[in-house]
């Protein structure tokens, strides 16, 4: 069959590093109904509104005539076709209409027109006839005209006239998706209820294009619009949403393993819905369709074979059940049985759907996209991604809302209702009797009689140690701190040991795969903080026929975490001994082979394990044990990923894959990266035998102590289990079940072929192992306990190790004691030559092959080399130099000056990394740093902050730890760190894992927009981490108008890092720079945007390969460090460091001798070495370098130290990084032009001029009328900029500036306000109201004469004021989810909120005069909640054990009530009124939060001041560590 | 690691007690006061001073390559018996360097960056005295024996380290001394005081329960009683290893230098052992009653010292030719290179006069041949070489010199010029990168081949050239080769 991307499209073909598999879109969408369920053309052009609204949530390309795709949906205008069709057509209902895309060419279109009528014949079905659908020449950009199809309606009829309604619907559903099959053509509908109108086209271009949408007769009582944005700029006009069923906002994280399933799934469907023969309709998801083209598939199907659309929805996205005791018990029965059915797809999702007669909307569990909605009193219902996107009479909305996560909204246009949420959900949950089916079928593996356990002998498990190649490291590092802790142990500066595939030696077959992770186009998910959306339990044993439901559906064993003891395993194996579960059955394969046959051996017992696995489950097997135990002389472990994936996948194929579940049970799984990787390639538990061994015996031993065996082996398989969780969290997935088999990692490393054949759909770009080497691998390790001369030498159980902590017999490092000290005293000494030692033996280890860039040559000989005198200067090379974020917290302030000074006299840019500045170096020319960077913390993100950068960095992910948020351990947080973060002292602060800003593209894209208003004169940085895919993501940026992207190798260093983040996550820097340089490229887009890259950057030969891959600007950071004093402790995290580098502690930090000079000498050394490779190379600056891979060829002239790393690298194939696209006309191979901000469009302009006066003066006041609209982004932001610029950050006295507005404010509506602006308006406003509020005052009514329907209703949307530091927000109304998250010190009033409010929160007072969701005060360390009528369920249950909960404190009444006062003055809020009417009933019903260790610390400060001391001071800070931490 | 803030908590080190400087001068006993076991308390907290670098770079100093973060976590642990297997895993014989080894790991260890190191060597031997105290040094015989016979010649450290991971690789390994006595310069060289030999006895001991066989008397190459052949030694062995030290004195070449009363610090020192083994049956070098003036300021001008005081001197003068080195590390020699710094070793805490910058022109010798002084002139540096300034010459009275000016290289006479081994210009074996000599089937390790050393370098080119002999005779090895052939330490 014809991949979607392959009809009407550019996508290119999968070239270079380049795979279009890696594309992902987000956008906005809405919906326009009325209840009255006339068809009416208002609603058409109501809708075309919202999507011209919400044009700035799509984007274009290179051509700005070239949208990313945009759509309508509406129901079938039947009146309309009625006239313009020239057909008779029968009776609404009794037939079918649909748009074809056919090809131009006359060929093609009449192959898809005579197979339409071919099968619709087959199908019992008349063509009624076609027409030409109208659309305007010229309008698209020439990409999209290149591509577009010509457009046929075509009518469809039962042949006699017998079927109508569903029965009809089925048939034409059989003949479109046979005739898709079967031809090149796409229908974008085909049905007898509803149409589909879309394209390649911008929002703006939709109806001039189809000009059938402006005709007045074209009618319909409901509209489904969307507006793509998409990360490339390849036109796909199938891809423009909506889809068949419904428009999606959002990202399928696990769309692999959904569609594999669905696949595999197909073995076992059944229905009769759609007449005999259901297989002619498969398969069910089409191959190259998008996540959302897959899920609406899935959903149609489920829909037209019996279930509604809401309860395919249901089944599909379903809430978080699994932990919410307080669920409606029918409702979480239904979700347990479907679960047996349906693993979620799982992501951010708001999926507007329509069946034509309903319409709705769903949320994905977390919320994670916003959808509002307005209900008129003409009973129109407008729904969207922003409020205010149609522009209707504000007096004339009766209710307003939000869909809150995981709630269905739906309209029943035949009812003319709205269908309460519960209500509906109550109805689809109790239709059958889903609770009595689990109760009865449904068996947990804790139900399951105990085994005896069974002990192993110490020198069976080393012998078995060294068969599966554990290191002493290993031991030591890894398994004895989770036996231990319970918890995955943390690392510091990333690391710097070859890639598996580079290594000479033996690598475990995990070794060569790395994570995947959430980086922009969907968020990480926050596991601990928000652990009420995830679930590790996952149901196992055989599914049924997916299109059915009956009680043995539910016939499965459940489990409560994916990592099983021995002993568990034992119970699971004899589940069939015991009479109750006799109908289970459990079958174990041995996943051995006689190691003296090599691959051939190896290769015939994989196979042998499939088939064995095939007539297992033929015999009634329920679930499979892969098994690697009884390894002997002879017999050796197949890698256990190896055989899961090899069986997975042929289960997939032979159709058997939900028939039982995989278990397995392997001795080289230790790390939580081990275990990922299976359950990610299909097992539904693992094992760790021999880990659990090892831990045993580690407890035996005393390594670890103070606990029993039994309790380390329970620590290890938490630490495993929460392990795995991150790892899916770091993916943006939620459940264990969807999680299995998704697949979400990139190979580097392994062949094709090996790839095609045992991990098919995994994407591998630089070729690699086979079979063989995996082979010699397993050898080599099976030697090592079976030695071929029978000879153990003594005193050397285990192999040292050396992946963490250098050591001589252990794997190379690129920092060495030589290197260290080379380049310690080169630098020191200033002497060139020293220098040239150090990158001689960098450079000579990289020419080891350690790196890809090692594998690479300069051209040298190729061009003739000009004299060094005609290269540009150091000075110039020298500004293209950064150093890489690190926080000040993370290192000293005495490092931290150091880099910036160093880089401020060289013209370069150090990074302030997160955590702010103290405003004495902001100011400071010589000491600030360069760029400013907003993490997902915001500390000290102020308007101050940003205004006096130079550049802002967003970081989007971090090289050591992609996917993963940051912490600050309430030890090092000293009070000058706390002061520069906006904190209390001796408090931990966290860094949660996602922007609470950026869910999506378009976030970035608006959080970009933020920063650029708060500085228009910076450059914005995007920092990305490098994998599969990165290319595509930059793209996506470089399209939000970002002016650098930065791809960050995965070895970049940090203060502290979980060790499976720090070794698996991400890809070198290589790949990601090539791939960002080919991509951007191919997409036209590469000279509006810098790149910059990263990632254990230490000599010139390193910024020169850099350049010449594409890199105009390079970071370095270890190596600055070393040259400060960093000897590569790796201890950062403890805050020991002894060269006062990495600590907060003044008495090491006395220690501390680094010097800016040093730093300068080391830039200007490597800047002298740039010169000589470019001398060399003959070119005249680093521009002339930028993109000219032609210059660098493989190296043939080294060889591997060993045999086995030399058959390792045989397979590699670095040609797709040297590959260099085509360039567009007009592109350029480097930045040459800037982006366009649009900054000129901000409403801010004349408000700044009417401001102008107050702010010079420095005095007086002003007030400013005027009017917003949904289209105008962080409204206010450039005015505050002005003022704090003006002011040199003093800002101005409250109020000095009020704006009077209305209307409907945009996002990130009055982003950084400082002191002294006060924003007042009457209307509503989006998402990120007040975000990063820096001293302003925001106030938000719904305005006199709006009723009291609106009281307290939705005013805001998700995430108001993340970050804020001070001033005050107040809203009267709801706001939506995450309600001032990281807030640190302002004031915020609301009148109810959603989900996890006030997460994170560190300072400052958040007062809610209304309902509030649940997860409240997540990770909340400091500030102080004021609650009405607390619901305490509502609360964090693990963080509520430290809050402090009590009615509000005397001292804190008159804060209360004044800022309940100020609330009501400001917005005129209803309630505010009614509640101040009597204070004593207020005060009672108000209960007050705040974390206990915040109150004694605060404590502990005010005494100090009132005894006149310095809060700061030694005996202050030691006092609150006593009482904190004592 | 146990206590990331070890350091933080134990600021300074603490090293065994010394016996006081009268009683030690009575015996040739150590000059540690005994291990006890309640001391060790203060060495487990020394080994948590250990940091557990990233980049440990006493593992790197040592050229063992010495696991030293891990066992100073193991014996901050208390698991002593771990530690002692860890410490083996590197090192054959941490009895002889946790004594006698300068410990260029604690020069290089991180906390020296700016604190006083860890007390590595004193952890190291704490180890080891405990493990053979506790019966955990037992004999690890090969399970199986390769049929192939290895012939190590000389049985000091280098030797000794071939031959016992050789034997333990399962070939038939004998080791051939020339001396009565096994240890070479472990025997000889180092003064009981400092290295009791019994501690040479109990290795030995277990070299021979692992198979090791050992042959002493046996002048390979030469031309006495006990002489064996260099074909027979050939013909005898598969493969040969040359580990016969280098055993040249550096000479002075002054006038007078043939008088009576000045011997080469290695002729006396080893009488000296001898003596204290009670198997010296001629009229011993003795310093007793004697005017004693050592030429060397070195490692073995201590050694002769403390030797020179037990024998009852009546005055004993070090005369170094160089600048009284700094006491601490100066920017020329940073951390963590090895430096050269001024040293009070127990012997010079024992007595004696210490003079710098002093060049021996000539020695006065009495009318009985024997020499009565030394003209000592004031060094002078030209072109970087030290030559004495003219016209400062003064006499300093002697009646016994001991020149302790180092070796040139091996004795080539006998074994090494019949074998036909290449040599250097230096005095050395020549060898590949696989420490084969010039003759196939011979390979060479120690100081014959880097020239004169440290014990550790010597072990550790025993261990590598094992690996290198075992590879040879079986076609691969799994044997540690902790040292490359020509390998140094680093250096500015």
């Amino acid at each position: 069959m014809l991949p979607l991307t392959s009809r009407f499209s550019s996508l290119p073909a999968a070239q270079g590093l380049y795979r279009p598999d890696s594309e992902v879109d987000s956008c906005g969408v809405a919906m326009i109904a009325t209840l009255r369920g006339t068809p009416q053309h208002r609603i058409v052009q109501h809708a075309l509104e919202a999507l011209r609204n919400l044009d700035h949530r799509g984007a274009v390309g290179a051509e700005e005539n070239t949208g990313d795709g945009t759509g309508i949906m509406v129901q079938l205008p039947d009146a309309f076709l009625r006239e313009v069709s020239g057909l008779d057509l029968p009776p609404l209902g009794q037939y079918a209409a649909g748009i074809a895309f056919v090809p131009r060419e006359a060929d093609g279109r009449a192959a898809v027109l005579e197979t339409l009528e071919r099968v619709a014949a087959e199908e019992g079905l008349r063509l009624l006839g076609t027409r030409e659908v109208p659309v305007t020449d010229g309008l698209v950009g020439p990409s999209a005209e290149e591509v577009r199809p010509d457009f046929v309606q075509v009518f469809l009829a039962d042949a006699r006239a017998e079927r109508t309604g569903l029965e009809l619907e089925r048939a034409v559903f059989a003949t479109r998706r046979r005739v898709e099959h079967a031809t090149e053509g796409y229908f974008p509908s085909l049905s007898t209820r509803v149409m589909v109108y879309k394209g390649m086209l911008t929002p703006v271009q939709l109806d001039e294009f189809y000009p059938d949408l402006r005709d007045p007769r074209f009618a319909s009582a409901l509209a489904i619009v969307h507006s793509r944005f998409s990360t490339n700029t390849f036109p796909a006009w199938a891809l423009a949403h909506p889809f068949r069923t419904l428009a999606h906002n959002g990202e399928i994280n696990t769309v692999i393993g959904n569609r594999n399933r669905v696949r595999a799934a197909e073995g076992s469907m059944a229905t009769d819905a759609f007449g005999e023969d259901f297989s002619r309709l498969l398969p069910i998801t089409t191959p190259g369709g998008s996540d959302s083209a897959g899920l609406d598939e899935v959903a149609e199907l489920l829909h037209l074979s019996g279930r509604s659309l809401p309860h395919a929805l249901m089944m599909l996205v379903p809430e978080p059940w699994e932990n919410d005791e307080s669920m409606d018990p029918d409702l979480r029965a239904f979700y347990e049985f479907h679960a047996a059915l349906q693993e979620p797809w799982d992501g951010p999702a708001a999926v507007v759907f329509s069946d034509g007669t309903q319409v709705g909307a769903r949320l994905d569990r977390n919320g994670l996209r916003p959808l509002r909605y307005w209900v008129m009193e003409d009973d129109l219902v407008i729904l969207g991604s922003e409020t205010g996107v149609v522009d209707v009479p504000r007096s004339e909305v009766v209710r307003t809302g939000r869909i809150a996560p995981g709630e269905i909204f739906l309209l029943d246009l035949e009812a003319g209702e709205i269908v309460p949420s519960d209500e509906l959900k109550h109805e689809i949950a109790t239709a059958r009797p889903y609770a009595t089916w689990v109760k009865e079928q449904k068996v947990a593996l804790g139900d399951l009689p105990r085994r005896e356990h069974i002990s192993h002998s110490r020198s069976s498990v080393l012998r078995r140690q060294q068969t599966f190649g554990y290191t002493e490291e290993e031991l030591r590092v890894l398994l004895a701190p989770m036996a231990a802790k319970g918890a995955e142990p943390l690392g510091a500066m990333g690391t710097d040991t070859p890639i598996a595939v580079l290594s000479d030696r033996p690598r475990l077959l995990f070794d060569y795969f790395t994570q995947m992770f959430a980086q922009v186009t969907n968020p990480p998910l926050d596991s601990l903080r928000e652990e009420i959306v995830t679930s590790l339990g996952v149901s196992i044993g055989r599914s049924r026929n997916l299109l059915d439901a009956t009680p043995q559906h539910a016939r499965q064993l459940s489990l409560d975490a994916p990592v099983l003891d021995s002993d568990q395993l034992a119970q699971l194996l004899a589940v069939d001994a015991h009479p109750a579960t006799a109908d289970f059955h459990t079958v174990r394969l041995r996943g051995l082979y006689p190691v003296a046959g090599g691959t051939a051996a190896l290769r015939a017992r994989l196979e042998e394990i499939c088939e064995e696995a095939v007539a297992a489950i033929d015999d009634g097997a329920t679930f499979l044990v892969l098994s690697d135990r009884d390894t002997n002389q002879v017999l050796a472990p197949i890698p256990s990923l190896l055989m899961t994936s090899a069986v997975q996948h042929h289960l997939v194929r032979t159709g058997r894959r939900t028939s039982a579940a995989l278990v397995v049970e392997a001795g080289d799984v230790r790390e939580v990266h081990h275990a990922a990787l299976l359950i990610g390639y299909g097992a539904s538990a693992v094992t760790p035998y021999l880990a659990m061994e090892s831990v045993e015996e580690l407890v035996e031993r005393g390594v670890v102590s103070d606990l029993s065996p039994e309790q380390a082996v329970a620590n290890l398989a938490k630490s495993l289990s929460k392990g795995v969780l991150k790892i899916m969290s770091k993916m943006g997935i939620s459940t264990v079940a969807s999680y299995r088999g998704a697949q979400i990692f990139e190979a580097v490393g392994l062949s094709q072929e090996l790839v095609d054949t045992w991990f098919p759909g995994t994407i591998s770009r630089i070729g690699g192992i086979d079979l063989e080497v995996i082979a010699e691998e397993i050898a080599a390790r099976h030697a090592l306990a079976h030695p071929v001369d029978g000879v153990h030498p003594p005193h050397r159980g285990l192999p040292v190790g050396g992946e963490y902590q250098w050591r001589r017999e252990g794997e190379p490092h690129l920092f060495t004691p030589e290197s260290v000290f080379r380049l310690q005293h080169s630098t020191r000494a200033r002497k060139y030559d020293e220098f040239r030692a150090y990158t001689d033996a960098v450079d000579e280890q990289h020419e080891r092959l350690m790196t890809i860039r090692g594998l690479l040559r300069l051209r040298t000989d190729d061009s003739p080399a000009i004299p060094l005198e005609e290269v540009e200067p150091v000075e110039s090379i020298t500004r293209r130099f950064m150093t890489g974020a690190m926080s000040y917290g993370s290192i000293s302030q005495e490092a931290h000056e150091t880099l910036a000074i160093a880089m401020n006299r060289l013209g370069g840019m150090s990074n302030s990394g997160e955590g702010g500045e103290d405003p004495e170096r902001l100011h400071d020319p010589e000491r600030r740093s360069a760029i400013k960077q907003i993490a997902s913390g915001r500390f000290g993100v102020t308007s101050e902050y940003l205004t006096f950068a130079r550049d802002i960095q967003i970081k989007m992910a971090q090289g050591a730890k992609p996917g993963e948020g940051g912490q600050l351990p309430p030890e090092k947080v000293y009070p000058w760190i706390a002061r520069t973060r906006h904190s209390t002292p001796g408090i931990g602060l966290i860094s949660p894992p996602p922007h609470h800003d950026i869910y999506s593209i378009e976030d970035l894209a608006q959080l970009i927009h933020d920063a650029k208003s708060a500085n228009p004169a910076a450059r914005v940085h995007v920092k990305l981490v490098s994998r599969f895919g990165v290319g595509t993501v930059a793209t996506g940026v470089s399209k939000a108008h970002a002016d650098v992207v930065l791809i960050s190798g995965h070895d970049g260093g940090t203060g502290a890092s979980p060790l499976n983040s720090l070794k698996h996550a991400g890809t070198p820097w290589e790949l990601g720079l090539a791939e960002t340089q080919q991509t951007l490229l191919l997409n036209g887009l590469r000279d509006r945007i810098t790149v910059q890259v990263d990632g254990q950057m230490k000599t010139g030969r390193d910024v020169v390969i850099a350049a010449l891959l594409g890199a105009e600007e390079y970071g370095f950071a270890s190596a600055p460090l070393v040259v400060t004093g960093c000897v590569m402790m790796r201890v950062c995290h403890l805050d020991t460091c002894p060269v006062g580098v990495a600590t907060q502690n003044p008495e090491l930090r006395a220690r501390y001798a680094g010097r800016a000079e040093h730093v300068v000498t080391f830039f200007q050394f490597v800047a002298e070495q740039v010169r000589e490779h470019l001398a060399a190379l003959g070119l005249r600056s680093l521009d002339e370098a930028i993109g000219r891979t032609d210059l660098l060829a493989l190296r043939e002239d080294q060889r591997a130290l060993t045999a086995l790393g030399e058959a390792k690298r045989e397979g590699l194939d670095l040609a797709a990084v040297l590959a260099a696209p085509e360039i567009h006309p007009g592109d350029f191979p480097r930045r040459r032009r800037g982006q366009d901000h649009g900054l000129e469009k901000a409403p801010d302009h004349p408000w700044i001029a009417a401001a102008e006066e107050v702010i010079d003066a420095r005095a007086g006041t002003v007030r400013i009328p005027g009017q917003v609209r949904n289209i105008d982004r962080s409204a206010g932001t450039l005015l505050g900029h002005e003022v704090t610029r003006r002011t040199d950050g003093a800002g101005l006295p409250d109020d000095a500036i009020v704006l009077e507005l209305t209307g409907t404010g945009g996002q990130s509506f009055g982003a950084f306000l400082p002191r002294g602006v006060s924003m007042h308006l009457t209307g509503d406003a989006n998402d990120y109201v007040g975000k990063g509020l820096s001293g302003g005052v925001i106030a938000v009514g719904h305005g006199a004469g709006t009723g009291p329907s609106l009281t307290s209703a939705p005013i805001a949307g998700n995430t108001c004021a993340y970050g804020a530091t001070s001033g005050r927000l107040l809203l009267a109304g709801a706001a939506g989810e995450r309600f001032g998250v990281r807030n640190s010190g302002a004031t915020l009033v609301v009148e109810g909120i959603g989900d996890h409010g006030a997460e994170y929160m560190t300072g400052g007072a958040v007062i809610v005069l209304g309902p509030t969701g649940r997860n409240l005060g997540a990770g909340m360390s400091g500030g102080t909640l004021f609650v009405l009528d607390l619901d305490p369920s509502c609360l964090n249950p693990a963080d509520a054990r430290g809050f402090s909960v009590a009615p509000v404190r005397e001292e804190h009444r008159g804060f209360v009530l004044e800022a309940l006062r100020d609330h009501l003055a400001r917005t005129g809020s209803d309630r505010a009124a009614a509640l101040l009417a009597d204070e004593e009933e207020l005060m009672g019903r108000l209960t007050e939060i705040a974390p206990r260790a915040f109150l004694t610390i605060t404590a502990i400060r005010d005494d100090a001041v009132a005894q006149g001391l310095d809060p700061d001071a030694n005996d202050v800070w030691n006092e609150i560590m006593e009482a904190t931490h004592g | 690691m146990a206590d990331p803030r070890g350091f933080l908590r134990t600021r300074d080190r603490e090293l065994p007690a010394r016996r006081p400087v009268p009683v030690r001068l009575m015996d040739w006993r150590e000059v540690y006061e005994a291990r006890e076991k309640g001391t060790l308390s203060v060495v487990s907290r020394q080994a948590g001073r250990c940091m557990n670098c990233g980049i440990p770079f006493c593992h790197q100093g040592c050229p063992l390559g010495n696991l030293i973060p891990e066992w100073n976590d193991l014996v901050y642990r208390d698991d002593w018996e771990e530690a002692a297997e860890r410490l083996h895993a590197t090192n054959n014989f941490p009895e002889f360097t946790g004594r006698a080894c300068p410990a260029p790991c604690e020069s290089s260890c991180v906390l020296g960056i700016n604190q006083p190191p860890v007390t590595i060597k004193n952890v190291e031997v704490s180890i080891i005295d405990r493990a053979f105290e506790e019966g955990w040094v037992r004999p690890v015989p090969a399970t199986r024996h390769t049929g192939r016979s290895v012939a190590v010649v000389g049985s000091g450290p280098a030797g000794l380290a071939a031959a016992q991971q050789l034997t333990r690789a399962g070939h038939a390994v004998v080791v051939l001394e020339k001396d009565d006595r096994l240890g070479g310069l472990l025997r000889y060289g180092i003064p009981e005081f400092k290295l009791e030999k019994r501690h040479v006895d109990r290795r030995l001991a277990q070299m021979r329960e692992e198979g090791t066989r050992f042959r002493t008397g046996v002048d390979v190459g030469g031309t006495g009683e006990g002489a064996l052949s260099v074909e027979e030694l050939r013909s005898r062995f598969d493969a040969v290893v040359l580990a016969t030290g280098a055993n040249v004195p550096r000479e002075l070449a002054v006038p007078g230098r043939d008088a009576a009363g000045i011997h080469p610090a290695m002729d006396y020192l080893t009488q000296a052992n001898r003596l204290v083994e009670g198997d010296w049956l001629g009229e011993p070098i003795s310093a007793e009653g004697r005017d004693v003036v050592i030429i060397g300021g070195g490692d073995t001008g201590a050694d002769c010292l403390g030797t020179a005081l037990r024998q009852g001197a009546r005055s004993v003068t070090t005369l170094a030719i160089g600048t009284q080195p700094p006491s601490e590390r100066d920017e020329s020699q940073p951390w963590p290179t090895h430096p050269v710094l001024f040293e009070v070793s127990t012997a010079h805490e024992e007595g004696g006069d210490r003079s710098y910058l002093a060049s021996t022109t000539g020695f006065e010798v009495g009318p009985d041949g024997a020499v009565t002084g030394l003209r000592v002139a004031r060094t002078q540096f030209v072109d970087g070489r030290r030559v004495p300034t003219p016209g400062t010459d003064t006499v300093l009275p002697a009646t016994l010199v001991l020149i302790a000016m180092g070796f040139t290289g091996a004795r080539e006479q006998g074994l090494l010029e019949q074998l036909g081994v290449e040599m250097t210009s230096r005095g050395t074996v020549v060898h590949d990168g696989s420490w084969a000599t010039s003759v196939p089937g011979v390979f060479t390790a120690g100081d014959c081949a880097r020239g004169q050393s440290l014990i550790v370098w010597a072990i550790a080119e025993g261990r590598s050239c094992a690996a290198a002999v075992d590879e040879h005779l079986m076609g691969g090895s799994s044997l540690p080769r902790p040292v490359r052939p020509g390998e140094k330490p680093v250096t500015v």
